[in-house]
């Protein structure tokens, strides 16, 4: 489906690379130290996912990349060629919730809210390897997100509660891949 | 934070980046996951000139069993060993791939990766030892296979020459009535462990211990064998009493450093306790019982 890659043995100062976000596809020329992270939110637009720590450490810039949830903090832009990447803003469907933001809301997980995209990302790969996890599950599957406002307690309840709903059904329909190129 | 600027190359063969390497030196990089390299560039501790992406090679990261022989390709990711059924035969590599940093890291990291870098507190190293493990490197002079114990040689240092790649760890099948172990402790998911043993024990007649092996991580500048233990478990019965013996050959043997992650004191007893945690459950999977292992940390259930 995509494009033959020009063969880039020789070197490049500026990659040019394609790739889909929540469906839709990109063309893009970036400079290689760019983080994938910054394309995202400075690129794209796409400012739901978060930098916390910039470390590796916390979690809140997780995104899906071909369906595994990655820290884009820690990939530069260029791993992005040839990829499906889905952000929190792919989650919902139009104005209707995606059932783990719905469960998020009505448990209290979002607490101070700046960590949930990642814990969201997080649950969405969580829920389609593991539709009904053990709560052992869910604290591995969780451990690579961090909260500093609060705690973890709303936000395994939030879990739990989207895999009671069958959150994990769901969770396949992202990404299709769809649109125009920009 | 922004890595320094670089030049990038994007090779479709490993013999292709090898000569790349080669060719630019010492200041280009191979980028494999990245989830050390590009955390320590954004640190600017490490500026490479040049990285060569091994992303796109095709036909590196295969786990498959040949002739009683697990071969992992190099660009292998840990999320990839962890559910690998066949690497899942050999529990202890499930042991260490399922416990290494979180979800997000295994998605990335490599097992290739991880023995080139050779970090310290690196994951795989005592893991593979306690296994007989060949890298097997292709390099500008060709390809060749490099027993494990003679590839690290210091902390960061390999046998690998300028310009040389590894393509495949080769594991051979442990004997029968062999069981493997690794625990390790951290002090959270995303960070290094504190502390980790790995152990390989193979029973004979009337449950003896025909053979050991020992293997400490995190506590030295490489992976630290602890044959004074191993020792104090050949031709024994595993007993409370030959376990502690061996235990506590294998503290002094651990040579830690005082860090950010405890006291060297600290690491030297914590380590003693997960020499014998893992020699209990070596010997448990030897019995053929299943035991669950891995890495833990605060806040587990």
């Amino acid at each position: 489906m995509w494009r033959p890659v020009t063969n880039m043995s020789a070197g490049f100062d500026r990659v040019p690379i394609e790739f889909r976000v929540n469906g839709k596809l990109y063309e893009r020329t970036v400079e290689p130290r760019m983080l994938l992270v910054e394309l995202i939110r400075e690129e794209l637009d796409l400012c739901g996912t978060h930098i916390g720590c910039d470390t590796t450490y916390c979690g809140a810039c997780t995104v899906l990349l071909n369906g595994g949830a990655v820290k884009s903090c820690t990939m530069f832009a260029f791993q992005a060629h040839e990829g499906e990447i889905t952000t929190v803003e792919g989650l919902a469907n139009g104005e209707e919730l995606h059932p783990v933001q719905k469960a998020f809301a009505e448990n209290h997980g979002l607490q101070c809210g700046y960590c949930t995209p990642g814990f969201l990302m997080s649950t969405v790969q969580l829920l389609a390897h593991h539709p009904h996890p053990t709560d052992k599950q869910i604290r591995k599957g969780i451990a690579g997100n961090t909260c500093r406002c609060t705690g973890y307690q709303n936000i395994l309840k939030a879990i739990r509660a989207a895999a009671d709903a069958g959150a994990d059904s769901s969770a396949e329909k992202v990404p299709v891949p769809q649109g125009e190129a920009e | 934070m922004y890595p320094g600027a670089f030049r990038y190359y994007r090779p479709s063969t490993l013999e292709e980046a090898s000569s790349i390497l080669a060719e630019l030196g010492e200041d280009a990089r191979a980028l494999a996951g990245g989830q050390s390299l590009i955390p320590l560039m954004k640190l600017r501790l490490s500026a490479p000139s040049a990285l060569v992406d091994l992303n796109y090679i095709p036909d590196l990261n295969h786990i498959k069993r040949h002739n009683g022989t697990l071969q992992i390709g190099a660009m292998a990711r840990h999320a990839d060993i962890e559910n690998s059924a066949e690497a899942g035969k050999i529990p202890v590599l499930h042991d260490c791939a399922a416990g290494i940093a979180d979800v997000q890291v295994r998605n990335r990291g490599t097992i290739g990766g991880s023995v080139a870098e050779a970090d310290p507190s690196g994951d795989w190293a005592a893991v593979l030892l306690t296994l007989d493990t060949e890298v097997h490197a292709i390099g500008p002079n060709g390809a060749r296979a490099i027993a494990l114990a003679d590839f690290f040689l210091d902390a960061y240092t390999t046998a690998l020459g300028p310009g040389e790649l590894v393509r495949e760890i080769r594991v051979k099948a442990p004997a029968k009535r062999t069981g493997g172990a690794c625990v390790a402790f951290k002090r959270c998911a995303p960070v290094y462990a504190s502390a980790s043993a790995s152990a390989s024990i193979t029973l004979g007649d009337g449950d003896t211990c025909t053979d050991a092996r020992i293997l400490m991580g995190c506590v030295g500048l490489m992976a630290i064998r602890a044959t004074a233990g191993e020792e104090a478990l050949r031709g024994q019965q595993l007993t409370p009493k030959s376990i502690q013996a061996a235990a506590e050959a294998a503290m002094a043997a651990a040579d830690p450093q005082s860090d950010m992650r405890g006291s060297a004191d600290y690491k030297r007893v914590l380590v003693g306790a997960l020499v014998k945690r893992a020699i209990g459950i070596a010997t448990r999977r030897a019995r053929g019982e299943h035991v669950e292992a891995s890495h833990e940390y605060v806040g587990r259930i």
